[in-house]
């Protein structure tokens, strides 16, 4: 009879076995986070500071990107409206992408690779440096003193950096349409008003929150399971801006099913 | 379940309580396996108030992850480890953290948190604890720098420290709690004979000046010498040999005698003497 502990089934049941025992650890991680709410005295001092640090100081780069995407909206949409739509249907594209799909989804990216990579190198290195071990042999839940408020975190802020990131991007298409697409203001507005429906915001924040949520988990998880040394923490940081960005994807898909249809 | 019961746990009744068990540190056929690699099997010590163990043997024999368990940061797969009586495996989370505060753990490289001043470091665990005010809390800190000989060190961060510093430091936020048991992993590797020596000396000191109990993991004998009134070595998962510094020096096992003497070859004949092999490695 063939020995089947080697070769391709041996494999992909290796592979699959190592899938099913990561996602049950990040289940019991969940569910720890979720417990570990209740320890308010321990996260709640620090909050305030990793919304300073995830938030406050990813604004820019958001801004950043958010202004060129704006830009580049305005003078996409024009170059594809030419001479076929009213060109006051620039107002109406940039607005619309902004709000539903690239403000929230290009945020999320940039943040998974700032915020995300940032804890999980930062909780990877406290990992493999055994100041994880040492906060509970202290007496402190790890989860609630590093975790917690770095979730809370990200779901309370990044809501807010994508109102920034939005409002930017719309008033650099604004700006680009009447500079360079010669057309006014008022067209513009006219435009962007057009199709324009409350929950386009509501929409936009809700995607947000789920990015902030899985940017935080996904990279907490990844920096408490660390293993090893350096090559260790690398790889915890590459995974966690790798998967963090694969399912900021699914989760857009996800909510314009959900929410869209 | 040693608690059930019991009146409920709290620092105040760990100390009042009149306990019908002897204060000690047991552990009692432990077991540990990390997938198909077995680290621990059938391990037993008792470590007795007021002494000071070490725990020796070769790298990656377990010795670590049996400093850990004590304080509930590894669970063994099998066996009981107790301290005070209590069983660290039954505890809750509350009744657990209570009992850390009653055992320090020095790491093996300080694990100081590096963003935080070493007196933050050492404020950690006295503000999560509660009931100190800032002026007992800054007394502390001052206090227990100056038991590991690093007075004016509190405003510097990890980083402006060297080796032997960071671990004094970490000695330091250990006993911060003045606990009744200390738990040192590997406290003098990476660091020269001189101040190898004036880590062992502080170790005394803490036996002397605080009457902890201590469990020292080491690879150094000569250090191990010095501190402990007994050594254990653990090999294959369980203890080899154990007995005071004297008995284990003078030791006829070849495994101990090897690891003493750094002897390779009679470790090998030891090794095959386990297995019941003849000294040239064949069936007797």
């Amino acid at each position: 009879m063939k020995d089947l502990t080697f070769g391709p089934f041996a494999a992909v049941g290796k592979a699959t076995e190592d899938i099913l025992a990561s996602l049950g650890k990040f289940g019991e991680f969940f569910i720890e986070i979720l417990r570990s709410l209740r320890d308010v005295s321990t996260w709640s001092p620090l909050l305030v500071q990793q919304m300073r640090r995830l938030g406050v100081d990813s604004i820019p780069i958001s801004l950043f990107l958010a202004m060129f995407t704006g830009v580049v909206l305005a003078l996409q949409a024009s170059y594809t409206f030419t001479g076929q739509i009213p060109l006051y249907f620039v107002g109406t594209l940039v607005g619309k992408t902004m709000m539903l799909e690239l403000g929230p989804v290009l945020t999320g990216l940039a943040l998974s690779g700032r915020v995300g990579a940032n804890i999980a190198a930062q909780l990877g290195t406290m990992r493999v440096s055994e100041q994880i071990d040492a906060l509970e042999t202290l007496a402190y839940n790890p989860v609630a003193y590093l975790v917690v408020p770095r979730v809370l975190a990200g779901v309370l802020m990044f809501p807010v950096i994508v109102i920034f990131a939005n409002a930017l991007g719309i008033s650099a298409g604004l700006v680009t349409a009447v500079n360079l697409l010669d057309m006014s203001t008022q067209d513009f507005i006219r435009g962007l008003r057009l199709f324009y429906a409350p929950f386009d915001i509501t929409f936009s924040l809700i995607k947000t929150t789920s990015f902030g949520l899985v940017i935080t988990v996904i990279g907490s998880f990844m920096g408490f399971t660390t293993r090893g040394g350096a090559e260790g923490v690398g790889s915890s940081t590459t995974r966690a801006v790798v998967i963090s960005s694969m399912l900021i994807l699914v989760l857009d898909a996800f909510w314009a099913v959900v929410l869209l249809q | 379940m040693l608690l059930r019961g019991a009146p409920s746990f709290s620092a105040s009744w760990f100390v009042d309580f009149d306990w019908p068990f002897a204060d000690m540190i047991e552990f009692i056929n432990v077991s540990k396996a990390f997938g198909s690699k077995v680290v621990l099997k059938g391990f037993n010590l008792k470590v007795n108030e007021g002494d000071t163990v070490s725990l020796v043997g070769f790298s990656g024999s377990g010795k670590s992850i049996s400093l850990k368990k004590i304080v509930g940061l590894i669970a063994p797969d099998e066996g009981t480890i107790r301290v005070d009586g209590l069983d660290v495996q039954s505890l809750n989370r509350h009744e657990l953290y209570e009992l850390r505060r009653n055992v320090g753990f020095v790491f093996q490289f300080a694990a100081l948190f590096d963003s935080m001043t070493i007196a933050e470091n050492l404020a950690m665990g006295l503000l999560k604890a509660g009931g100190y005010t800032e002026d007992a809390i800054r007394e502390r800190i001052e206090e227990s720098l100056r038991l590991v000989e690093l007075e004016g060190f509190g405003p510097r961060l990890p980083s402006e420290l060297s080796g032997g510093q960071k671990k004094r430091a970490g000695l330091a936020r250990a006993i911060a709690f003045r606990p009744k048991y200390l738990l040192y992993d590997e406290p003098t590797s990476g660091l020269d004979p001189v101040t190898t020596a004036v880590i062992d000396r502080l170790i005394l000191r803490m036996r002397d000046e605080l009457g902890v109990t201590s469990i020292v993991v080491t690879h150094d004998m000569r250090s191990a010498e010095r501190i402990s009134n007994r050594i254990a070595m653990l090999y294959d998962g369980r203890i080899l040999e154990e007995g005071t510094p004297e008995e284990l020096f003078r030791s006829t096992n070849p495994i101990v005698r090897g690891f003493v003497d750094g002897r390779p070859e009679l470790v090998e004949q030891g090794n095959r003497e386990l297995q019941g092999l003849s000294p040239d490695g064949s069936m007797p």
